[in-house]
């Protein structure tokens, strides 16, 4: 057992890479939820943005106009769970998990092509002198875009939410959608553009498993992140930072488990490996005493009735 | 009983059905564990199906269901290709043994063969790749490569497969570095490219500057390239998109020879049933090409032993070996039985840490 | 303008009709696709509905529909108590993963014990365990208030990693030359779930579903708890002041589901499957949940629900092999259907007009 080979530094910086898809998705989902919808199809969504993302980025040779057509792959198909639940008001649950399914099937159809292809490489932003600075450097000025993107995206999130009136008629939306009805706020038309966005970011968080994490595109290779981001949420109890925090707590726990393995600690494997999913219950138990709930109106039917 | 009575005699009547026309092409039939667009396992086995049709054009058939399910589902598949006439079915699942015992005896005209199980009837053979023999070359590779004597080796699940593929690549590492260590990351599943890749940078971070994996994404060559001094090796496939550096060479899981001529047998009538365990020399491991990245001689070295492997003059298992405790396991000169290799569950001296059990 | 405007009472001729027009329709947009894939539309289609039923070998497939339909009908019956009440149990998966193991568990203690006592107390072992499993969100949730979601989710991957521990240890078959997974319980006559009547694909585990499918039928509609969990799903206060404990009824909602879902996995485990095994588990637990919201989460529908289910995966699986259809299509097929049940669904409680909307 050799504890020192493992460096706190490449470990933080690494954990920002991985935790950036399910940031992300997690991000969407948020929104989603704020605005009282429960979106269930957020692997489904992943799953679409990762081939589309790299179909398109193989195709053009960009890497940025990949993740523009993994974004919009993600929202297109997140238009089918508009359909169900805004309009013909389908149970979300429900429509959700049709939605995952759906992804799985049409994302390993689209992809038959494009196994064993190796994308172009997503470059770093290098920036001269700080990128080489011992400790910050690696932590903080040597990664892909799309990491400072997911940070950037915590941060508009909680500041929309805090202190613009968009956010206030999203969340009275989400809170409750005869109230915000009554005032005049168009619950269905916020709803969609909700769930759209939701849809968008899952589709980078996708794209990102596949271009810039792994990078190939094989069948089901999102591997149940969605799910983890939807846990994410309910974790963060709906506020934007925590979910970073939750992010890169899970990321963490999974990443110092194979730390751990690989350094020879003689705790039995399989119990390491179900750790990030034991310590964040733990975690959840802890942070119980915090009351914020969910959103009133969270997966709730909306019918204007005159 | 009724069913199977009704079972055999729907056979009966689709085999007398196809003695009637001489002409009608041989079926055959292949259950996939995983979707043929993994780019590892099941991907290999169904280059194999092709290399079938490429082989015997118009004389065959065949037809395949991916994603199945071991258990029920793939006792039912199985028994759906036997009802519409399959000739010959090939299961390419360790957990798709007993549902293929279960079938066979159904269908005793049926020929089935089971890839990497044990048990076996009059019509049910088995077969797997010695893919230890392969790893022994790599071995010898990474022994070589390794400048910080780290070697990183990313596992799936602790099954005796893998195990063997460890204890052969690590002994043949230590005979050209006596100094080599080997740091093992499980990442108790079979498929999770960024697990994968998160284990690749682990190990890359703790000082490995090879990194062999026995899981099938290219997720770790990736990481490796990122890294820029990183050796790795391709798994399943050539992934020769990764070479000539990092990738350096590869472990191809070949099974087109063996099912052209298995299917041949069936077609001529000289199929029976058989435990099949092929390595290099008939071509089921393949050994990818190794890149210019390797050193002239480092090379001829491990081509040495590919031939040596192949012509049967050398075995990866001879002894002197002991096992991981200290205890003695081979003698001087004595190679292990297929029994152990089938179901080696111990590392050899030298590995550290345990075995997940 | 399309406008929706809800029915007085939900339409007793849509809620049969629905679930037609949305076959038919998945039909024709399913037809589409495997046309677009150069298949031909009408065998497909056929493959997949007809030939289960109705084909040359549906002797062996209807049997199998019981097969694959049972575990979903018995978990999804469960779930749908809960779901009812707003009480939401997402790892069903979880607890058919440890109820099969505890199931099992104890058949193997017992190996080679010849006994009549055994199977009961596997059945026990393995109600218990789900149980157990589903108790974890369940008290946490009562003392807690951690939500039920995430825990019971969580716990889906913490089991996933137990059943590979189990099938590489301690269930490991002795004499299965080291190899990974348990001794097939089929081998072990005091521990084999057999078909009660031979090719029949009825096993305890169907009989086990249909009970459940009754069982639930009286509860919700003739016994107080029913009524509670309807009334705490329809209006929380109201069933507050009804003097309905939200923690008591947590309890029982979650124990049910978990107990429920813990059976289905001894039934499968020790008669379809018979092995422990690393891949034991193959999304029961989560199409349950599918399951049960398409049929509305009432008994009868659930059953029916199921059925279609294990229609579509069988049918599939033909499709597949008879017609090279890869299995990503027959998803995608899936996938449509559960759209247009879900979507057609509407035509039920609300009525289309035609005309200008005042409000959007």
């Amino acid at each position: 057992m050799d504890l020192s080979a493992i460096n706190p530094v490449q470990l933080i910086a690494f954990l920002m890479v991985a935790a950036t898809p399910v940031l992300l998705a997690a991000i969407g989902e948020l929104i989603v939820e704020k605005s009282g919808v429960l979106n269930l199809g957020v692997e489904g969504m992943m799953i679409t943005g990762a081939i589309a993302g790299f179909a398109v980025t193989v195709e053009t040779g960009s890497p940025a106009v990949g993740f523009v057509a993994a974004a919009g792959a993600g929202a297109l198909l997140s238009c089918l769970f508009v359909v169900l639940t805004q309009f013909a008001l389908a149970n979300q649950v429900a429509s959700g998990l049709a939605l995952t399914l759906f992804g799985l099937g049409l994302s390993a159809l689209l992809g038959q092509s494009y196994v064993g292809v190796k994308p172009p490489t997503t470059p770093k932003v290098e920036i001269a002198g700080l990128s080489d600075l011992p400790v910050v450097g690696p932590i903080l000025f040597n990664h892909d875009l799309m990491v400072y993107f997911g940070i950037a995206l915590v941060a508009a999130t909680w500041a929309v939410l805090k202190f613009t009136r968009t956010g206030l008629i999203l969340r009275a939306v989400g809170e409750n959608h005869d109230a915000a009805h009554a005032l005049g706020y168009k619950v269905v038309r916020i709803r969609i553009l909700a769930i759209l966005f939701g849809g968008a970011c899952a589709g980078l968080g996708g794209a990102y498993i596949s271009l810039i994490r792994v990078p190939q595109w094989t069948e089901g290779m999102t591997a149940g992140v969605g799910w983890i981001a939807l846990a994410l949420v309910v974790f963060a109890s709906w506020k934007p930072w925590r979910a970073l925090l939750g992010a890169y707590l899970f990321g963490g726990v999974t990443v110092v488990q194979l730390n751990l393995q690989a350094a020879g600690v003689a705790i039995p494997v399989e119990y390491l490996a179900m750790s990030p999913y034991l310590i964040t219950i733990v975690v959840l138990v802890i942070l119980s005493a915090d009351k914020s709930s969910a959103p009133a109106a969270l997966g709730r039917v909306f019918h204007a009735s005159r | 009983m009724k069913l199977t009575t009704l079972l055999a005699s729907a056979a009966m009547a689709l085999g007398l059905a196809s003695g009637a026309m001489a002409d009608d092409p041989t079926k055959v039939g292949f259950v996939y564990v995983g979707p043929v667009g993994d780019g590892g396992w099941t991907y290999e086995h169904d280059q194999g199906r092709k290399a079938v049709e490429a082989a015997f054009g118009d004389k065959v058939e065949t037809v395949y269901v991916e994603n199945v399910a071991e258990g029920p589902d793939s006792e039912r598949v199985m028994t759906q290709m036997a009802l519409e006439g399959a000739d010959l079915i090939f299961t390419t699942s360790f957990g798709y043994m007993d549902p293929t015992i279960n079938v066979a005896k159904k269908f005793p005209n049926v020929k089935f063969e089971h890839a990497t199980g044990y048990k076996r009837a009059d019509n049910v053979s088995t077969y797997s790749a010695r893919f230890y023999e392969g790893r022994a070359v790599q071995g010898v590779i990474a022994g070589h490569m390794t400048k910080s004597n780290v070697v990183g080796y990313i596992g799936s699940f602790p099954i005796p497969e893998v195990i063997r593929g460890i204890n052969s690549a690590f002994i043949h590492a230590k005979k050209v570095n006596p100094d080599v260590e080997f740091k093992i990351v499980w990442a108790f599943t079979w498929f999770d490219p960024a697990k994968e890749a998160d284990a690749a940078k682990v190990l890359i971070e703790q000082g490995a500057d090879v990194i062999l994996q026995h899981t099938d994404s290219t997720a770790p060559q990736a990481a490796a390239q990122a890294a820029g001094n990183v050796v790795t090796f391709g798994q399943a496939s050539d992934m020769a998109e990764y070479g000539p550096f990092p990738r350096v060479s590869s472990i191809i899981d070949n099974w087109g020879p063996y099912y052209v001529a298995r299917t041949k047998a069936v077609m001529d009538g000289t199929w029976e049933s058989v435990d099949t365990w092929d390595g290099i020399a008939p071509g089921m491991v393949g050994i990818g090409e190794i890149t210019d990245a390797v050193p002239t001689e480092v090379r001829a070295e491990a081509l040495a032993l590919k031939d040596a492997i192949a012509a049967g003059e050398y075995f990866p298992f001879t002894g002197p070996l002991k096992k991981q405790d200290g205890s003695d396991w081979l003698a001087e000169g004595e190679t292990a039985d297929d029994g152990t290799l089938a179901g080696m569950n111990f590392f050899v001296e030298g590995l550290t840490g345990d075995i997940p059990q | 303008m399309i406008r929706l405007e809800k029915r007085p009472d939900p339409s007793r001729g849509w809620s049969l009709a629905t679930p037609v027009v949305a076959v038919l329709a998945t039909m024709l947009a399913g037809g589409l696709l495997f046309a677009a894939l150069g298949k031909d539309p009408i065998v497909a289609i056929r493959t997949i509905f007809w030939e289960p039923l109705f084909g040359e070998f549906s002797f062996y497939y209807r049997p199998q529909l019981v097969v694959k339909g049972a575990p979903l009908v018995l978990i999804a019956i469960g779930l749908s108590l809960g779901f009812k009440a707003g009480i939401w149990n997402i790892g069903a998966e979880g607890q058919y993963i440890i109820g099969a193991l505890t199931g099992a568990g104890v058949g193997l203690a017992f190996y080679p014990t010849e006994s009549v006592f055994i199977f009961p107390l596997m059945v026990l072992a393995g109600a218990l365990g789900g149980w157990a499993w589903a108790m974890i969100p369940a008290i946490l949730k009562t003392r807690f208030g951690t939500n039920e979601i995430l825990v019971s989710l969580m716990l889906v991957y913490v089991a996933e990693q137990l059943l590979a521990s189990m099938s590489l240890g301690l269930l490991k078959n002795p004499e299965g030359f080291g190899f990974p997974g348990s001794r097939n319980l089929q081998q072990y006559d005091s521990a084999h779930n057999a078909e009660l009547i031979a090719g029949s694909g009825l096993h305890w585990g169907a009989a086990a579903a249909l009970i459940a499918v009754i069982f639930a039928y009286v509860l919700v509609n003739k016994h107080m708890t029913g009524f509670h969990i309807r009334l705490t799903g329809d209006a929380p206060r109201a069933a507050r002041f009804a003097g309905v404990s939200p923690a008591r009824l947590v309890l029982f909602c979650l124990g049910i589901s978990g107990a429920l879902a813990g059976l289905a996995g001894l039934f499968e485990v020790s008669g379809p499957a018979g092995v422990v095994s690393i891949d034991f588990n193959v999304g029961y637990g989560f199409t349950a949940i599918i399951v049960a919201f398409l049929g509305r989460l009432h008994p009868v529908g659930i059953l029916l629900a199921g059925a279609l289910m294990a229609l579509t995966y069988i049918g599939g699986d033909i499709a597949q092999s008879n017609l090279g259809l890869p299995s990503a299509a027959i998803q995608v097929f899936q996938g449509m259907l559960l759209f247009f049940l879900l979507a057609f669904d509407v035509l039920t409680n609300f009525r289309i007009r035609l005309g200008a909307s005042e409000v959007a």
